[in-house]
């Protein structure tokens, strides 16, 4: 019972963490129809700013500096780098992620070396929240939940309550006609770039020292959120928040649950099993959970 | 009977491509050429192979190397039973075993990933490449785990004389299937499938109402060529005698993805100058600097930036001027962006390469670039270099605006006098 509860815990906060991701990746898909390749390259770039950032001027200013700086760094790709390839295509646009993720990787091999970075859990968050019959649960495991939790629901503030918001979502599906009122489209993709590129960058902050912040963590990561947009359905947000948690969850038990299913381990299969539930629903659900679009 | 007169430049070029295959490794002598070119002729059928998806069918996909590192996996079991003497295949037809390999992981795989198009069809690639690579990892019995599994190309009893043991017997063998493959590529993009597979990519929904299922038109393309891309496979496994998990990894399907763009994928021979291209950033380049991926990357993004038609559509464009015989007007302005453009390039190593020496440790900070010695940790390099890259680009800016202007100009009188 009580692993039970821990690991529900740790599920849903990685869950949590994954949703902070895809949901960036959602958004930027939905509106502008790109899929960022380079959207976990952005995650890593806010473990290794939070890393610099938190050297210099202490962790918690890290926690709100490192997102802004990825959040500008994508607010720049956007504008000189996506916005001049736009003309060519979707294919093009994707490529030129793909091709980002290339360079942001090699970057952080350049200016940060090949093995991870001392990049620690601060002092005041470490160690044990609560006790829940004899297991002690980590202060920072809750500090993610609280972040992630407090995190979102700014985002959907934002999005339903203000008037920027409103753009945004009127920019979703009628992009002409809210150029014609007058609003520039192109700025508020922009933002929106920006913007989930900083939600990438908070998730590498608050992910880099929980876990680890090595140049391979963009590559580790990236496939489970695409894995996520496409299980959710794609520019679905409320199916991409069931899958992360689904996915979060799903993978924290294979990693730590000691059945064996016909000599192989149920922990040695974790890594495989995002990818087979995909499969799995493909064949049996093509739109995915929630997916609106069957093409 | 249909009126078909004969195609002499296609005949030329395609006996020239066969000669130049003869000729190769006595143009380029050593042995390090001689693995290029080796090398080159296995990614020139993975990349056309690749580009049947890309190119010809509007597939994006991101995992294409299990196709071929499953038919590599298949023929290094394959020499394997030949070396213990259970089975004999004489070890030139083993790329069709890794081809049939493929051919069948494509027909399993392809069921899945064809169902969808587009982004989402990319996604679904990008899934299978990481489930596959997680499983070889994850059965080292069959894939033999990180490190893979080696064997032995010498096996069995000689085919026609010929063991395979020297590396240009290796070439030939790898030239003969590149060639072949070809020309088999080539064919099949005449054939109706390969014209379906064209009008599915430019308009599905035209497609569907002429009577085609796109599903069906895309799942075909991609088995035909995981057949390649796994007759590829069991090429470089034949040339390195080892297969391991690096073979299916999403580190080969983007190396493939990046060969095919940079060469040209809106072109069948495209994806031949990409792979060549490729070739010498991977071998030669990282011979010579650690940053070799960093450039091939800027390289990559530069190209899909500016020229979204690859290597091959810059040539194609200079062609028509040249037929015309107007390249003299041009020579001058392309030489001034050309000269800018290794203004930037220089400013842009230099800064590469000081960055790089400061970021690892126990190396020597002190470098040799262009034939001069500083140290990276002094500021007056760092100067110089960015001042390089300030003016390179500055100056292209100006240059390369020029030229485009001068081309367009001479594409414009081109269209009239023809229309005249």
């Amino acid at each position: 019972m009580e692993f039970f509860l821990v690991q529900s815990l740790n599920g849903i906060s990685y869950g949590l963490l994954l949703f902070m991701l895809s949901s960036g990746l959602t958004l930027v898909f939905s509106l502008m129809g790109v899929l960022n390749f380079a959207h976990a390259s952005f995650y890593m770039l806010g473990a290794y700013f939070a890393f610099q950032v938190s050297a210099k001027i202490g962790f918690w200013p890290a926690l709100v500096v490192a997102p802004l700086l990825v959040g500008a760094v994508g607010m720049l790709v956007e504008r000189w780098g996506l916005r001049p390839v736009h003309k060519h295509g979707h294919v093009a646009e994707l490529l030129f992620t793909f091709g980002l993720a290339y360079l942001i990787e090699e970057a952080v091999h350049l200016i940060w070396g090949r093995s991870a970075v001392e990049y620690r859990v601060p002092a005041e968050l470490d160690g044990p929240l609560f006790q829940i019959m004899g297991s002690q649960y980590p202060i920072y495991r809750g500090f993610m939940m609280l972040v992630s939790v407090a995190m979102l629901v700014m985002i959907w503030l934002a999005l339903t309550r203000t008037r920027i918001g409103l753009v945004i979502q009127a920019a979703l599906t009628h992009p002409q006609t809210v150029e014609a009122l007058g609003h520039n489209v192109p700025r508020v993709f922009m933002l929106v770039f920006g913007g989930g590129c900083a939600l990438a960058g908070l998730a590498g902050v608050i992910g880099g020292n929980a876990f680890v912040t090595e140049p391979g963590m963009a590559a580790a990561v990236g496939p489970i959120i695409f894995v996520i947009v496409v299980v959710g359905g794609m520019g679905s947000l409320a199916g991409a928040f069931i899958a992360s948690l689904l996915i979060g969850c799903m993978q924290t038990f294979a990693v730590s649950l000691d059945w064996s299913l016909g000599g192989i381990k149920i922990s040695q299969v974790a890594p495989v099993l995002p990818y087979l539930l995909m499969v799995l629903l493909l064949i049996f659900r093509p739109k995915g959970l929630m997916g609106t679009r069957e093409g | 009977m249909k009126y078909e007169p004969l195609n002499l430049g296609r005949w030329i070029l395609w006996s020239a491509t066969a000669l130049l295959f003869v000729a190769a490794p006595h143009i380029f002598q050593g042995g390090f050429a001689l693995t290029m070119l080796t090398q080159m002729g296995t990614l020139i059928i993975f990349a056309l192979s690749y580009n049947m998806l890309l190119g010809q069918g509007g597939m994006l996909s991101f995992g294409h190397a299990v196709y071929s590192g499953l038919g590599a996996y298949a023929t290094v079991h394959a020499l394997n039973f030949i070396g213990k003497g259970q089975i004999y295949i004489p070890v030139p037809l083993l790329p069709l075993v890794g081809g049939l390999a493929g051919l069948a992981f494509g027909v399993l795989f392809g069921y899945v990933t064809t169902r969808r198009a587009g982004t989402t069809f990319a996604l679904i690639s990008l899934g299978i490449g990481e489930m596959v690579f997680a499983c070889v990892l994850m059965f080292p019995g069959f894939f033999g785990g990180e490190a893979g599994i080696s064997t032995n190309r010498v096996v069995g009893t000689p085919f026609l004389g010929l063991t395979f043991g020297p590396a240009i017997q290796v070439y030939y063998l790898v030239a003969l299937w590149c060639f072949l493959g070809m020309a088999a590529m080539f064919a099949l993009t005449q054939t109706p499938l390969g014209r379906m597979a064209n009008a599915v990519r430019d308009n599905p929904e035209r497609a569907e109402f002429v009577g085609y299922s796109t599903q069906h038109v895309r799942f075909l393309q991609l088995v035909l060529a995981s057949f390649f891309a796994g007759a590829s496979g069991a090429l470089s496994c034949i040339n390195f005698e080892i297969v391991s998990a690096e073979n299916v990894s999403p580190i080969r399907s983007g190396g493939v993805l990046l060969a095919t763009f940079i060469g040209g994928m809106p072109f069948f021979f495209g994806p031949v100058i990409g792979a060549i291209v490729f070739i010498f950033f991977v071998v030669a380049l990282s011979g010579f600097t650690k940053a070799w991926l960093l450039y091939l990357g800027l390289f990559f993004v530069l190209m899909v930036v500016y020229a979204p038609g690859g290597i091959a559509a810059l040539i194609l464009m200079q062609l028509q001027v040249i037929r015309a015989g107007r390249w003299r007007e041009l020579a001058p302005a392309y030489a001034l962006a050309l000269l800018a453009a290794l203004l930037a390039l220089a400013g842009v190593i230099g800064l590469v390469e000081m960055v790089y020496r400061l970021s690892e440790q126990g190396a020597s900070t002190v470098l040799q670039v262009f034939g001069l010695s500083f140290d990276a940790r002094s500021a007056p390099p760092w100067f110089v270099f960015t001042a390089v890259l300030a003016a390179g680009l500055a100056a292209l800016r100006v240059t390369a605006r020029q030229a485009d202007e001068r081309w367009g100009a001479i594409q414009l009188e081109l269209q009239a006098k023809a229309a005249a």
